[in-house]
């Protein structure tokens, strides 16, 4: 972009004519070719890239509010995210992982949530909801362990009421009893109606038995009778006593019925109030009753299927007695008939043909035996006639039968299937009640298992917080017994270190005290050395002091000797003794003030000698340097500059110079200005240039050494 | 002591000049008186020998220590001349 508008700068550039306004032109060029072709293309790539970012920008948005993962996946990936779509879609919705503190809360909850159950059980005025599977629930929950699902729901329930707070041992474990104790009342109670109304139940029921089998001996009896009455050929005085006795058996059969009947009505509605009573005691649903209310159900079921079956059997001695019956009246009707026959027959034979035994004479026989011929005949033929309707007989008997049969059989089938249905459910609630109890059992052994494992696993948590208590007590324990040890440390080594400090300190100052002391003998002996020293020093410049006008010192080496003596040890002052030159030490030095009138005459000397050298030495020369000496005025002393140059290396400057610096005590300055001195000057001046390098070396070492002398014996004096 | 030197030199030669003058002199005298019939030549002749004797022994000895014996004087002067050559060539280069 920035090339395309340079390239239109450029082209414009070379468009526009003037030079001098080029600046500006180029400006306006760049101007128009920035709002020009080149800016829209520029500006439809602005357009487009910003409309891909505000794009990719809303999607990106949109399906973060539709899909919260990958909200979360952008919020991870991408920093300052977050903020955009909170800003922009409000807060992320709640994460959907399952609340991990219920599950944790509600097994120590559980328990007081049972209490809570319980006490709410207790409560009288509890809510409707729990009032009923409460006293149901908390019996058996609170014998066994408590049930979890059954809880779980109060839990929820509870988890939106306030906190339960676990109530102590000893208020549940009397709840417990007082519950158990009312139940082992109920219990009581219920055992004992219910083995109360047993026992009424039986004794009516074998009451009702025992009049029914009465009632059936009775039927039996009479029937026996009446088969006997019948078939027997007894005598007829037996006979009315037969009859008689056949009555009595019937009153006694009817008695017997009737009392059978009022028995087992008796036993019936007592069967009933059992039954009521062993409803009533299912419907307390205390589960120990269960096998006494099967028991006593069971009882029941006897007792009704015995009866049952007596009755059935008194029915059926009745229906044989019926039959029988039937057939005794058959057969009395026959016997009735054939008498009536016979009586037809033989009308004056009477009534009783029993009786008939002796009377009869042979036309009686006779007749009787006709009437027995027809008889026959007609028997035969009857018998030929039945014969023939044997079937229709046959049949509609066995219509009859069948009919009878069928409804013995509807009856006994009835009856059957009570007894069955009966002993079915009895059997149905006997494994109901097994598997009741076996389930109840596994039930307990789970229950136990389950606070076994509970247990074990509160265990265990208290083992790992016991543990983990442990830890950090320890860790506490550790850190603060750390604490103390490095408190404790610290401070011992603070007192060590003061200690040490302070005997450090002692022993320096001890130690200084000795080294000042011997520092102060050393001091003391340096002193005194230095002080030897500077007395053979001062005895060397007092031998200097000896120097004539124009005789030299005496010689300084008595003087170097005592100062070679008196510091033997002293290098520096060695060194110095042996530097003064031999000729001082031999013949002594001139003093400064002969040297300066020597240098006069040299001077003198020398400024007459100033033309000679080595080039120029004829007499001539001799003749000319000293008129050069007599005719040359200058001044007696030049100051000399601080640089030589060149052109100061004249003679008579030099010695100009040197005569300054005599006169000014510079016996050096002058010996250098001397020493520049050439030709014959400097021979002449040879001697002289000697004695006052000599005299200025020896003073040169005499001054060091007092200086050393002097400083030596300055370092040595101590400052008050 | 140098300074002494000179005069002592200048000494002798006033010494020497003196007695060659005189010696002159008076050789030439006596030779002019002698030999050369009192013509005034040899006196001048004897006075200028003794003077020039006088002054040539004076300048040879106020010169003495300049002049250079021969071997020390071939040596130094080649050793001179080496050094001269040097430091020619040095200031050239320079």
């Amino acid at each position: 972009m920035l090339r395309v508008c340079w390239k239109g700068a450029h082209a414009a550039a070379r468009q526009c004519v003037c030079g001098k306004v080029k600046a500006h032109s180029l400006q306006h060029c760049r101007k128009y070719t920035t709002a020009g072709d080149s800016g829209s293309t520029a500006g439809k790539i602005v357009a487009a890239s910003l409309l891909t970012v505000g794009g990719g920008l809303g999607g990106t948005i949109l399906y973060a509010k539709w899909d919260p993962k990958f909200r979360a996946n952008v919020e991870k990936s991408v920093p300052y995210s977050d903020q955009l779509f909170e800003m922009a879609l409000g807060p992320p919705p709640p994460p959907l992982v399952p609340l991990q503190k219920k599950p944790g809360k509600i097994e120590p909850l559980q328990i007081s949530s049972l209490s809570e159950a319980s006490k709410e059980s207790k409560q009288p005025k509890a809510k409707a909801k729990k009032s009923d599977p409460a006293p149901v629930e908390a019996p058996p929950a609170v014998e066994e362990a408590p049930a979890p699902q059954t809880l779980e729901g109060e839990e929820c329930k509870d988890h939106h009421e306030p906190v339960l707070k676990e109530r102590p041992a000893e208020e549940v474990t009397a709840r417990l009893a007082q519950q158990d104790k009312a139940e082992q009342d109920a219990l009581a109670a219920l055992t004992a109606g219910l083995e109360e109304s047993l026992g009424s139940t039986a004794k009516t029921t074998l009451q009702a038995i025992g009049a029914q089998e009465a009632a059936l001996t009775a039927i039996a009896a009479h029937t026996n009778k009446l088969k006997d009455a019948m078939d027997s050929q007894t005598p007829p005085d037996e006979k009315s006593a037969q009859w008689k006795a056949l009555n009595e058996a019937l009153s006694e059969r009817t008695r017997a019925m009737e009392e059978a009947e009022e028995a087992l009505l008796k036993a019936k509605g007592e069967l009933e109030k059992l039954r009521e009573v062993i409803n009533g005691a299912k419907q307390s649903k205390i589960d120990t009753a269960r096998p006494q209310i099967l028991a006593a159900e069971e009882n029941l079921h006897s007792m009704i299927v015995d009866l049952d079956k007596v009755v059935t059997k008194v029915q059926t001695a009745q229906t044989e007695a019926k039959i029988v019956s039937q057939y005794s009246e058959l057969v009395n009707e026959a016997k009735a008939q054939f008498q009536q026959e016979l009586a037809n027959i033989t009308p004056e034979i009477q009534a009783n043909w029993k009786g008939l035994s002796g009377k009869l004479s042979a036309d009686d026989l006779n007749s009787l035996i006709a009437h027995a011929h027809r008889r026959i005949d007609q028997l035969n033929r009857e018998l030929a006639e039945q014969r023939v309707r044997e079937q229709l007989h046959i049949e509609v008997a066995l219509e009859q039968q069948k009919l009878e049969d069928q409804k013995a059989l509807e009856r006994a089938v009835v009856s059957a299937l009570e007894h069955s249905r009966e002993d079915m459910r009895l059997e149905q609630e006997k494994k109901v009640q097994e598997v009741r109890e076996v389930m109840e059992a596994e039930m307990r052994t789970q229950l136990r298992r389950q606070a076994a494992a509970h247990t074990d696993h509160l265990r265990d948590v208290l083992k790992v917080q016991e543990q983990e208590l442990r830890e950090e007590a320890q860790e506490i324990l550790n850190s603060r017994v750390m604490e103390q040890e490095t408190h404790y440390r610290r401070l011992t080594q603070e007192q060590l270190d003061t200690f040490t400090l302070d005997m450090n300190a002692a022993y320096a100052r001890l130690k200084g005290i000795e080294e000042a002391i011997d520092s102060h003998v050393i001091a003391e002996e340096e002193a005194r050395k230095a002080h030897q020293l500077w007395l053979s020093v001062e005895a060397l410049n007092y031998t200097l002091k000896s120097a004539g006008a124009d005789s030299p010192t005496e010689p300084l080496e008595g003087a170097v000797g005592v100062i070679k003596e008196s510091c033997a040890e002293n290098e520096f002052a060695q060194a110095l003794a042996t530097a003064i030159p031999e000729e001082s030490l031999s013949r002594g030095i001139y003093s400064e003030a002969s040297l300066r009138a020597r240098f006069y005459d040299i001077r003198r000397l020398a400024r007459r000698v100033a033309l000679i050298d080595e080039t120029r030495n004829s007499l001539y020369q001799y003749f000319l340097s000293y008129l050069q000496s007599i005719l040359l005025f200058e001044s007696e002393q030049v100051p000399p500059p601080a640089k030589l140059a060149p052109e100061d290396l004249d003679t008579f400057k030099l010695l100009a110079y040197a005569t300054y610096s005599i006169e000014r005590g510079d016996l050096e300055l002058a010996a250098k200005f001397v020493n520049q001195l050439r030709g014959e000057s400097h021979r002449v001046a040879q001697d002289w240039l000697k004695e006052a390098r000599l005299t200025l070396e020896t003073k040169q070492v005499i001054s060091l050494l007092s200086a050393y002398a002097n400083a030596v014996g300055l370092g040595t004096t101590q400052a008050p | 002591m140098s300074e002494k030197e000179l005069g002592q030199k200048w000494d002798r030669c006033l010494a020497d000049s003196a007695i060659k003058l005189g010696t002159g002199l008076g050789l030439g005298i006596v030779f002019s008186v002698v030999f050369f019939k009192r013509r005034t030549w040899p006196i001048a002749f004897g006075t200028g020998l003794g003077l020039g004797m006088a002054y040539s022994n004076c300048q040879n000895d106020l010169r003495s220590h300049y002049v250079l014996h021969s071997k020390v004087a071939k040596v130094c002067v080649l050793i001179i001349d080496i050094i001269y050559y040097h430091v020619l060539s040095w200031s050239d280069v320079t």
